[in-house]
């Protein structure tokens, strides 16, 4: 269907010839465009649904009263359908230090939410197959688990910031909603949340458009193929200054796989980006120390490497 | 009727307090229309993740904006 319209757009209605550098860009946009919003509002509203039975105000209890290492599993897991904004990210932590859920579970939580999220793997599933979806969800979640259990194990709380074991929290007062209102509620946020990230959507595929079109096929390989075995360490240290959601990645990453880049590299590069990020550390420097922040970095890096280096080598 | 939005200073915060204001004066209820941007009080109301809305005490939403037609459901 998707197929269909693009070429109807770009070979019948534009009358472009195939095979040149901007036709193969903008049949990349005019085709991923309308396949990934619409893939979009349904993941954004089945999900939406979904979360709405575990908001971070009640899991944090029961993560409060598992045993650890079952902490970090459920955490993990947790954290891929619980997005939160980055000016949550210090009320969050805090909530979840206050309800007695441990330094390291907290982390696992902090570690997969901007990492692995359902938008971002059902854009990996649309776009690559169920298998890479796959495959990124296990290794972000495996990252996360044992991220968050050594910074658990290194016994770190000295290195938050005091007053955050202070604050005491209230029980809030909910009023649990009809499954009728979560239906009307997952709609309204659909269009909300579409309206908001597809501007950033937009603007990741024409980049991906741009790199399929323009950007030579050998080009890719010969800086960060196989061949270099440093490419995985280079793209994470690219990644870390950069920013974009998990989901803003996909489209990128699409193009670098049609380029040749490996597999490992492209998830190591896309986990890099969307998991470790300038605005975020200096947002948690509100509740951790720096040397915290540096070991939480640090961690997240190592394992990313770990990660890239893996899937080059098994697949 | 008191309806406290919570927000930590982010822009969809004070957008959301906007409009609950709006829907106020266009339903017409007498309510006090409270901006609670200190995190120390959000958690203290036992909120963890905003925008949030409290109305009278019972937390109506939590982690998103709702536009101006869930709004009106809230102070029904």
């Amino acid at each position: 269907m998707f197929e269909y319209f693009a070429d109807l757009v770009v070979y019948q209605w534009l009358n472009l010839v195939p095979g040149e550098h901007f036709t193969d860009a903008l049949y990349f946009f005019v085709y991923d465009v309308p396949k990934i919003l619409v893939l979009l509002a349904v993941a954004i509203f089945i999900i939406t649904i979904i979360r709405s039975y575990f908001p971070p105000e009640k899991t944090k209890k029961y993560l409060g009263q598992k045993r650890t290492f079952v902490g970090h599993i459920l955490a993990a897991l947790i954290g891929i359908m619980t997005p939160f904004c980055s000016c949550s990210a210090v009320p969050l932590f805090i909530g979840f230090i206050e309800a007695g859920v441990p330094l390291g579970v907290t982390f696992s939580f902090l570690i997969s939410s901007p990492m692995v999220n359902e938008i971002a793997l059902i854009l990996l599933w649309g776009m690559f197959g169920w298998k890479v979806a796959l495959i990124y969800m296990a290794s972000g979640v495996t990252i996360a688990i044992v991220g968050g259990w050594i910074i658990g194990r290194l016994k770190l709380e000295r290195w938050v910031e005091e007053y955050v074991f202070e604050i005491k929290m209230a029980e809030a007062v909910w009023t649990e909603p009809t499954f009728g209102a979560r239906l009307v509620d997952a709609r309204n946020f659909t269009f909300v949340l579409l309206k908001q990230i597809t501007p950033y959507i937009v603007v990741a595929i024409a980049i991906g458009g741009i790199i399929h079109g323009y950007v030579p096929d050998n080009f890719i390989m010969a800086y960060a193929g196989k061949g270099n075995p440093f490419a995985v360490p280079l793209v994470v240290l690219i990644g870390v200054p950069l920013y974009n959601s998990a989901s803003g990645m996909v489209p990128i990453v699409y193009a670098l796989l049609d380029k040749g880049l490996p597999l490992g590299t492209a998830l190591a590069f896309m986990m890099a980006v969307s998991a470790i990020s300038f605005p975020e550390m200096i947002i948690l420097r509100r509740v951790l120390k720096i040397q915290l922040i540096g070991v939480f970095a640090g961690i997240l890096a190592v394992a990313i490497i770990f990660t890239g280096y893996l899937f080059n080598a098994i697949m | 009727m008191k309806i406290e939005v919570l927000g930590m200073g982010c822009c969809s915060c004070a957008k959301l307090y906007d409009a609950v204001q709006e829907v106020v004066t266009e339903l017409g209820v007498r309510a006090e229309v409270i901006k609670v941007d200190d995190m120390k009080a959000v958690l203290q109301k036992g909120v963890m993740s905003t925008p949030a809305i409290v109305v009278d005490g019972v937390v109506k939403v939590a982690g998103r904006s709702p536009n101006k037609e869930e709004i009106k459901k809230y102070l029904r």
